[in-house]
């Protein structure tokens, strides 16, 4: 069981340390928060659930932590990104469109 | 009536939070048992969420069904984008789409958004009604109901179910 749990905590931590190397990387907020928010959700869920199989009598508080994880983390990132968009950080140029961008102005020109 | 499920399902919740976390002596219970109920009083009635979940077996059933679909999202997204990552080229196709819901209730659509941005590779930049605007780090396609079809309807199928 222990030597479960160590596998799926280390599989955890790869995608930890890809998320890290995404942020590195990418070449916009957007897309870094896309690296550095998911690769943490599914990086610290396996990290725990791999704590979780090395010790059984810890499961039910280690899931009570991946709920707390699942119901917060898309809040913080879905703020996160609106904020960035509304303080007007643009897309990489290698972005294909924003359709975002294209309301706003056209609800400006229609005001 | 709404407000009597929603207390009653708060105080089940806060409840099992409690005996999980600190224990199940008896006077360990007691205090749990009358600060959940104080709490379930003060806030269950501004519980939109708990109010409108359906407790039907059908919904029980569609509740089963999305944590698997999403489990699965989940994982075949992550692996999508650390592959995107560690390649040399860093193949991405990033943008903002819209896409269109069919979900009428403002529950429905809040676990839609979060579901859409806990999956990777997707992410909920802001929404307007029944629209959503979501970066996508791999556009497939630029056009409304193609993106909806590939993002959304997934998800979608089985949230309706659960909250209309």
């Amino acid at each position: 069981m222990a030597l479960i749990g160590s596998l799926i905590s280390l599989v955890g931590s790869l995608f930890l340390f890809l998320g890290a190397l995404g942020i590195l990387r990418l070449p916009d907020v957007y897309n870094r928060m896309q690296a550095g928010t998911k690769a943490t959700t599914i990086g610290s869920i396996l990290t725990i659930i791999g704590i979780g199989f090395a010790h059984p009598q810890w499961l039910p508080k280690l899931i009570i932590l991946v709920l707390f994880i699942l119901f917060t983390n898309p809040i913080s990132t879905h703020a996160l990104a609106r904020a960035a968009h509304f303080a007007g950080i643009k897309l990489t140029e290698r972005s294909i469109r924003d359709n975002l961008r294209e309301d706003k102005i056209e609800e400006e020109i229609n005001d | 009536m709404r407000r009597v499920k929603a207390f009653v399902l708060s105080y089940i919740i806060l409840i099992g939070l409690w005996m999980i976390v600190g224990g199940t002596q008896p006077d360990e219970m007691i205090v749990g048992a009358i600060t959940a109920f104080i709490i379930s009083l003060v806030f269950a009635p501004r519980f939109a969420l708990l109010g409108s979940i359906r407790l039907s077996p059908k919904a029980l059933f569609a509740t089963i069904m999305f944590i698997i679909v999403f489990s699965v999202e989940l994982v075949k997204g992550a692996i999508d984008v650390a592959g995107r990552v560690i390649s040399p080229s860093l193949p991405i196709n990033p943008g903002i789409v819209k896409v269109r819901t069919r979900l009428q209730s403002d529950v429905g659509r809040i676990a839609l958004a979060n579901a859409i941005t806990m999956t990777p590779g997707t992410m909920t930049v802001e929404t307007n009604g029944e629209f959503f605007y979501i970066h996508w780090i791999d556009i497939k396609s630029e056009d409304i109901d193609a993106a909806t079809a590939a993002i959304v309807t997934i998800f979608e199928r089985h949230l309706e179910v659960m909250f209309g």
